[in-house]
């Protein structure tokens, strides 16, 4: 897990739930940060505008989505698999 | 208070260019929703939409008119001069100013502004034409409308996004219902299938990439389309006395604020809608016998639809017809009530109710009577329809067989 793609997703989430970045604790979800489906979407933008890839993501069913947004550890690990696919 | 008939009716939409091709697909339950044919569709993630095919605007309007009539009001003249043909009404003298154009739009002319920012940020262009601020307002149809037939009566444009249409046909109706006129030319129009249209309502991800589901357990989200749908609205004694046909009636509405959030819809302000336009109708939940509904084929606004329904219908949900003609032609945003409101004269005239197609699986939070697949004949004499903003704004009509 690169430090650098985990510090930037924890302040984006940081930033969505209106937290310091040192609050956030990588197996927490985002529901247990009060993020909501408007929260996660623009989540999913920073994350694709900060890391130049694009994020599979529907909010009618996030539960097929390949993105994995069970927890912030998970989100790290899916975004990092998605920088090896898109710019590897 | 004034009864209120519609004498005429007009469209177009990607079903079809005329209301009879268009109640022809519906009752043959056709998609016109497929592959967008857009400037840098490649460019973009969602690559479906319900676009009017085979329209060409030269066919239509002169190169003057080109220069003023942005397609949105290009789809509205078309509509309006069918269901004005139609209603066989000409407004002179004391008629003329007593007849308005009430029409919804959301993006009015979203595609003249997306022309022109990409003339002026892509390529530079320190010039534009000098028509482009008439040719984009919101309420350059309207203008139009009324300019083309002599219209001089109370007139304006509803801009309510996706309950633009009914909340500008709600306006008609209590416009003549209260006396203040006795002829609108009303409904809506929308042509947002632009790069700049599409990609903002890609940001949201709340769009399918393949197609809509309504009422799907499998729906993956909605599908954007475009065109107009447009009526005329008038008053019930002067459309007897003068022997026009009468299509329907219009006898409720009702609009409701959720108040709660800018794109989740509510229950409770669906519900408080829909039984507000049944009590302004004087009828009860049991005399309906169907429901165009909303039905955008979101996960969010169909359940949310449904558990609506079941609250105000009770024992008769399990019974009522409800459909979402969206799973045909898109959703038309600002100008989706009004072509959807052309299944409920289908169903009022013709004992014909339009079918929900693609549906594919039964959602058990959508447990209802959604007339999957296939059309199906059914005598019913009064008929909602449904529209629930983002926003959480909406508006709800009554009809009655005419």
């Amino acid at each position: 897990m690169s430090s650098s793609v985990k510090d930037k997703i924890i302040e984006i989430v940081a930033e969505q739930a209106v937290l310091e970045p040192s609050d956030i604790s990588m197996d927490q979800s985002l529901e247990d940060l009060g993020i909501d489906s408007m929260g996660l979407v623009e989540a999913i933008f920073s994350i694709e505008e900060s890391f130049d890839i694009q994020v599979p993501f529907n909010a009618n069913e996030p539960e097929k989505s390949e993105f994995d947004i069970s927890s912030v550890a998970a989100i790290v690990a899916a975004v990092e698999s998605l920088i090896a696919e898109q710019k590897g | 208070m004034n009864r209120v008939a519609i004498t005429g009716a007009g469209t177009i939409n990607p079903l079809g260019h005329t209301v009879s091709t268009t109640l022809e697909a519906m009752r043959e339950g056709r998609c016109g929703i497929g592959d967008l044919d857009i400037r840098d569709v490649d460019r973009l993630a969602i690559r479906i939409g319900g676009q009017v095919k085979g329209y060409d605007p030269d066919s239509r309007f002169n190169r003057q008119q080109q220069a003023l009539y942005d397609r949105f009001t290009q789809f509205t003249l078309i509509a309006a001069d069918e269901a004005i043909r139609q209603s066989g009404l000409e407004f002179g003298g004391h008629l003329a100013a007593q007849a308005g154009v009430v029409l919804g739009t959301s993006g009015g002319g979203l595609s003249t502004l997306d022309d022109n920012y990409r003339a002026v940020y892509e390529e530079g262009k320190n010039r534009v034409h000098p028509f482009i601020v008439p040719k984009l307002m919101n309420n350059a149809a309207a203008s139009h409308v009324s300019m083309t037939y002599n219209l001089k009566g109370p007139s304006f444009t509803v801009a309510t996004a996706c309950a633009s249409s009914n909340h500008a046909m709600g306006q008609a109706f209590n416009l003549i219902r209260s006396g203040m006129a006795k002829v609108i030319v009303t409904g809506g129009s929308e042509s947002m299938l632009c790069f700049g249209g599409v990609k903002a309502w890609e940001g949201l991800r709340v769009m399918s990439k393949d197609a809509c589901r309504p009422f799907s357990a499998n729906r993956n989200g909605m599908v954007q389309g475009e065109g107009a749908g447009v009526f005329v609205f008038e008053d019930y004694e002067h459309a007897r006395k003068r022997g026009a046909d009468i299509l329907a009636e219009i006898v409720g509405f009702s609009m409701t604020s959720d108040a709660s959030d800018i794109v989740m819809p509510s229950q409770q302000g669906a519900a408080r809608a829909i039984s507000g336009a049944l009590s302004d109708a004087g009828i009860n939940a049991e005399q309906v016998g169907y429901i165009n509904a909303h039905g955008t084929g979101t996960a969010a606004n169909d359940k949310t639809e449904c558990a609506a329904v079941a609250s105000v219908f009770g024992r008769h949900a399990d019974t009522v017809m409800i459909s979402s003609t969206k799973s045909m032609h898109g959703h038309l945003i600002g100008g989706t009530g009004a072509v959807e409101l052309l299944a409920c004269l289908m169903a009022l005239k013709d004992g014909i109710i339009a079918p929900t197609i693609g549906y594919e699986e039964p959602d058990p939070e959508c447990a209802l009577d959604v007339v999957p697949n296939e059309a199906r004949e059914a005598k019913v004499d009064h008929v909602l329809s449904n529209a629930f903003a983002f926003g959480g704004l909406n508006a709800v009509l009554a009809l009655k067989k005419g």
